[in-house]
C-alpha cells in the first residue's frame, strides 16, 4: 500500500512546496494592499521563460541570479505601473488593473516567445534521479520542502525581527494609521513585492525542474492554486500559506493517483469554496471586524 | 402626458430595432459583404449579451462575479447536447457506445414544422440552456453569496473551474461527449425566409431580446433595489431591501443571460468544446464591461462590438509580416505615425495643464516630486519620433515589430490604459438615451414657459 501510495505522496509534497512559495507572494500582497495579485501567476511564468533564454547563453551560475533579479525588478515594476496609480481607488478597479496585468503579460509573452512551448534547462544536481525508500524521483523533489520551509523561516525571521518587517506588519495592521507613523508606505509595498517575486522566481526554478517546458500561460493555474493555498491558510498569514500549499499539493497529487486526473484542479476550487463557507477566515486567519 | 411619452418612445425603440435588423439581413444577403465583417457582428451581438449579463450582476448590483465563462459553458453545452441531430450522434459521439440523448429537439421540430419549428425548437433550447445555468447559479449562491468582493470574485472563478472540470469527465461522456468537441447543432446557418439568408439576423434578434428584457429590469423596482444595493448595502438593508434575495435574483438572471449567450456561442461556432471557457474568457468579458463602462448597458454593447471589431478584424494587419512597397510609401507611413504621436503626447499635456497638474512640483519639504508616469510616457514618445527619422533615413523597408502576437499585445496596452486612466469607460454609468436628456430637459422647461 505505502510502496504505491509513495510516489504521489512525494511528488504531492514537492509540488506543494512549491504552491507554498508563490503562495507566500499571494498572501503578503493581500495583506497588505487587499488585493489578490492576478499577475503573480504570470511573473511566475516570465522567471520561467526568462530562465529558458538566459540558460541558452549563459552558465548556470549567471543565469540563476539573473533570473531572481530581473523577476523582481519585473513584481516591482507591475506595482508601480498597474497598482500605486490606483492606490486610492475602490478595490474593483485595482482588481480590474491587476486582471489587466495578467492580459498583457501574457500576452507579450506570447509574443516575444512565438507561442511555442520552450523546453526548461536541465539544472545539473536538482534534476538527477535519486532512489528514496523504494521509488526513484528527480532530487528537486527532495530539495523542494526543506528549501521552502527554510525559505520561510528565514522570511519569517525578517518580518518579526528586522524594522522593515516591522513597517510591514504596521502596513498589514492598518495602512492609514502606519503611514501617520512615517512609515514610507510605498518603499514596503516595493519591498514585499521584492519578496514575492523572489520566491516566485526560486518557485518556477523549481516547478519548472519537475515540468520541463514553459507555454505563455502555464502560470494562471499554478497561480490560482497558490492563491487557493493562501486562502485556505487564511490570507495575510505566512505559515498558513505554507500549510496550505502543502495540503493542495498532497491532495491534488493523491487524487491524480487515484485516476481521476480530470478532478485534480476541480477539487481545489472545491475546497476553496468550502473552506469560504465555513471559515471564510482559513485556518489561522484572523478575525476582522466589518467596519462600517 | 408621460404614458403618451413613453409610448412615443416605445414606438421609437421598434422603429430602431427593426432598422438595424432589416439592415443586418441586408448585410447578410447583399453580394460584396466581408464575411469577416458578418463574424464581427455576429460575435459581437453575443459578445454583448454576456457583457451586459455580467455587467448587471457587477455594475448594477455591485457583485464582483468571475463565473461567468463556467455558465456559458453550461448554457452551450445544454443547448448543443439537446439539438445534436440524431443521425450524427454516432458521429459525435464515437468514443462512447450508446451516446448522445437518441433525439434532438430541434430536428423534430423543425422536420414537423419547417422553418417556424426550428424557431421555436431554438428558442426552447435557448431558454433550457438559460435554465440550466440559473439552476447552477442558484446552486452555487448559496454559500458565495454571502461573501464579500474579491472572495466571491474568486469562489465563482473557481466555481467556473469546477464546471469546466465536471463536463470533460469521462463518466458523463455519453451526455456531454467527455473533452471531445461537440458538433453538427442546430446553427445561425440553418435558418432562412424562403431564399434569404438569416445568418446574422437570428443572433442580434435573440441577444436584442435578452438585452431588452435586461433593460427592463434594471429600471423595475428590482433593478432600482440592486442599484441601492450597490451603492450602499447597510442603507439598502435599512429600507428594507431583502439583501439575501435581490443578491441571489441577481445572480440567477445574470447566470440565465450569461447561459444563453453561451448557447449563442455554440451556435455561431458551430462547435463546443470544453476547453475553450477558460478564466481567460471571463477576463476578456470583464474587459468588455470595464471599456463600456462598469454600470451602463450600452456601453456594454458599444464595447463588446469594438473589442470583438479590432481582435478579429480592426487590428489584425499588426498580426502580418508588413514590406512597405517603396520609399514614398515609407515616408507617407513615417509622417503619419509622428503625427499620431505628437497627437497623443498633445492630447496628454493638455489634460495634465487642464487639471493643473505639472511634470515637477516643488514639494512642501524641499524635494521635488516628480509625476514619472508623465515623464516616462514623454520618454517613450521622444524614443519613438527618433525611430520614426531613423527609419526614413535608413534603407529598409520592412515594418518593424509587426509579427503574429503584436496585435494582442497592443490590444493589452490599450487597455492597460483604459483600466488606469480611463476608469469611467466609454460611456461611464451613462445610457445612450441620457446623452440627449440634458437637451430635452431644456426644451421641456421652454414648453413648460410656453403653455
Amino acid at each position: 500500500m505505502l510502496d504505491k501510495i509513495l510516489p504521489y505522496l512525494l511528488a504531492g509534497v514537492s509540488v506543494g512546496g512549491q504552491y507554498a512559495l508563490i503562495a507566500i507572494g499571494y498572501t503578503m500582497v493581500y495583506g497588505i494592499l487587499r488585493l489578490i495579485n492576478f499577475a503573480h501567476g504570470d511573473i511566475f511564468t516570465v522567471a520561467g521563460f526568462v530562465m529558458v533564454y538566459a540558460a541558452a547563453t549563459m552558465p548556470l551560475s549567471v543565469s540563476i541570479p539573473l533570473t531572481i533579479v530581473l523577476t523582481v525588478i519585473l513584481g516591482v515594476m507591475v506595482e508601480k505601473v498597474a497598482y500605486r496609480p490606483l492606490r486610492t481607488a475602490p478595490r474593483m478597479s485595482v482588481m480590474i488593473s491587476a486582471i489587466g496585468m495578467s492580459y498583457l503579460l501574457q500576452n507579450s509573452m506570447w509574443y516575444l516567445t512565438g507561442g511555442l512551448a520552450k523546453q526548461y534547462p536541465v539544472l545539473p544536481w536538482i534534476s538527477d534521479r535519486v532512489n528514496v525508500a523504494g521509488t526513484t524521483t528527480s532530487r528537486v523533489t527532495i530539495i523542494t520542502p526543506f528549501l521552502t520551509i527554510l525559505l520561510v523561516v528565514v522570511l519569517v525571521v525578517l518580518i518579526k525581527r528586522t524594522k522593515i518587517g516591522m513597517a510591514m506588519r504596521a502596513a498589514s495592521r492598518d495602512f492609514e494609521t502606519a503611514q501617520l507613523m512615517g512609515i514610507k508606505i510605498n518603499n514596503v509595498i516595493s519591498f514585499t513585492f521584492v519578496v514575492g517575486s523572489f520566491l516566485a522566481a526560486v518557485g518556477s526554478m523549481l516547478y519548472f525542474s519537475n515540468y520541463a517546458t514553459v507555454t505563455p500561460t502555464v502560470g494562471a493555474m499554478p497561480g490560482l492554486k497558490a492563491f487557493v493555498a493562501a486562502v485556505f491558510g487564511g490570507i495575510g498569514s505566512i505559515p498558513g500559506a505554507v500549510i496550505g500549499g502543502f495540503i493542495i499539493g498532497i491532495c491534488e497529487s493523491l487524487i491524480k493517483g487515484s485516476g481521476l486526473t480530470t478532478f485534480s484542479d476541480a477539487f481545489t476550487f472545491a475546497l476553496l469554496i468550502v473552506i469560504l463557507a465555513v471559515k471564510p477566515t482559513g485556518l489561522f486567519g484572523e478575525n476582522l471586524t466589518e467596519k462600517v | 402626458m408621460i404614458k403618451k411619452n413613453d409610448h412615443k418612445k416605445a414606438w421609437i425603440a421598434l422603429m430602431i430595432a427593426v432598422a438595424v435588423l432589416v439592415l443586418v439581413g441586408a448585410l447578410d444577403n447583399l453580394p460584396h459583404v466581408p464575411s469577416m465583417l458578418l463574424t464581427v457582428l455576429q460575435k459581437g451581438a453575443i459578445y454583448a449579451l454576456v457583457a451586459v449579463s455580467m455587467n448587471l450582476l457587477n455594475g448594477f448590483t455591485g457583485l464582483f462575479s468571475l463565473g461567468q465563462a463556467g455558465f456559458m459553458l453550461l448554457g452551450a453545452y445544454t443547448y448543443a447536447v439537446l439539438t445534436v441531430p440524431v443521425e450524427r450522434q454516432a458521429s459525435v459521439y464515437q468514443r462512447y457506445e450508446e451516446g448522445g440523448l437518441g433525439f434532438s429537439v430541434t430536428q423534430s421540430l423543425g422536420n414537423s414544422m419547417g422553418q417556424f419549428g426550428l424557431l421555436l425548437g431554438v428558442v426552447i433550447c435557448l431558454i433550457l440552456a438559460g435554465c440550466v445555468a440559473g439552476f447552477f447559479a442558484w446552486l452555487i449562491g448559496l454559500p458565495v453569496l454571502k461573501l464579500k468582493s474579491d472572495y466571491l470574485a474568486i469562489a465563482t472563478l473557481g466555481f467556473a473551474e469546477i464546471i469546466r472540470a465536471v463536463v470533460q469527465y469521462e463518466k458523463l461522456g455519453p451526455v456531454t461527449n467527455g473533452s471531445n468537441l461537440l458538433y453538427g447543432f442546430t446553427g445561425f446557418t440553418d435558418f432562412h425566409l424562403g431564399s434569404l439568408k438569416l445568418t446574422t439576423v437570428m443572433p442580434f434578434l435573440f441577444s436584442g431580446l435578452c438585452i431588452f428584457v435586461v433593460v427592463l429590469l434594471i429600471n423595475s423596482t428590482y433593478g432600482r433595489a440592486f442599484k441601492a444595493i450597490r451603492d450602499d448595502e447597510v442603507a439598502a438593508e435599512a429600507m428594507g431591501i431583502n439583501l439575501a434575495k435581490h443578491k441571489r435574483m441577481s445572480f440567477i438572471i445574470s447566470s440565465f443571460f450569461a447561459g444563453i449567450s453561451g448557447a449563442l456561442l455554440a451556435m455561431f461556432q458551430a462547435s463546443v468544446q470544453a476547453v475553450a471557457f477558460k478564466a481567460a474568457m471571463t477576463y476578456e468579458i470583464l474587459l468588455i464591461v470595464v471599456i463600456g463602462g462598469i454600470g451602463s448597458i450600452t456601453g456594454s454593447a458599444i464595447a463588446s462590438f469594438l473589442f470583438v471589431g479590432c481582435s478579429e478584424w480592426g487590428l489584425r494587419f499588426l498580426d502580418n509580416e508588413t514590406t512597405l512597397k517603396n520609399f514614398d510609401a515609407k515616408v507617407k507611413f513615417a509622417v503619419i505615425f509622428g503625427v499620431l504621436i505628437a497627437a497623443v503626447v498633445a492630447f496628454g499635456l493638455l489634460s495634465m495643464k487642464r487639471k493643473g497638474e505639472k511634470l515637477i512640483t516643488r514639494a512642501a519639504q524641499g524635494r521635488p516630486a516628480v509625476r514619472w508616469g508623465a515623464v516616462l510616457g514623454l520618454a517613450v514618445a521622444a524614443i519613438a519620433l527618433l525611430w520614426d527619422v531613423w527609419f526614413v533615413i535608413s534603407p529598409r523597408l520592412k515594418l518593424p515589430l509587426l509579427r503574429s502576437g503584436f496585435r494582442m499585445v497592443v490590444f493589452s496596452v490599450v487597455i492597460m490604459i483604459m483600466v488606469l486612466f480611463f476608469r469611467e469607460g466609454i460611456m461611464g454609468d451613462k445610457e445612450l438615451w441620457d446623452l440627449g436628456k440634458k437637451k430635452r430637459s431644456a426644451k421641456a422647461k421652454a414648453g413648460v414657459g410656453n403653455e
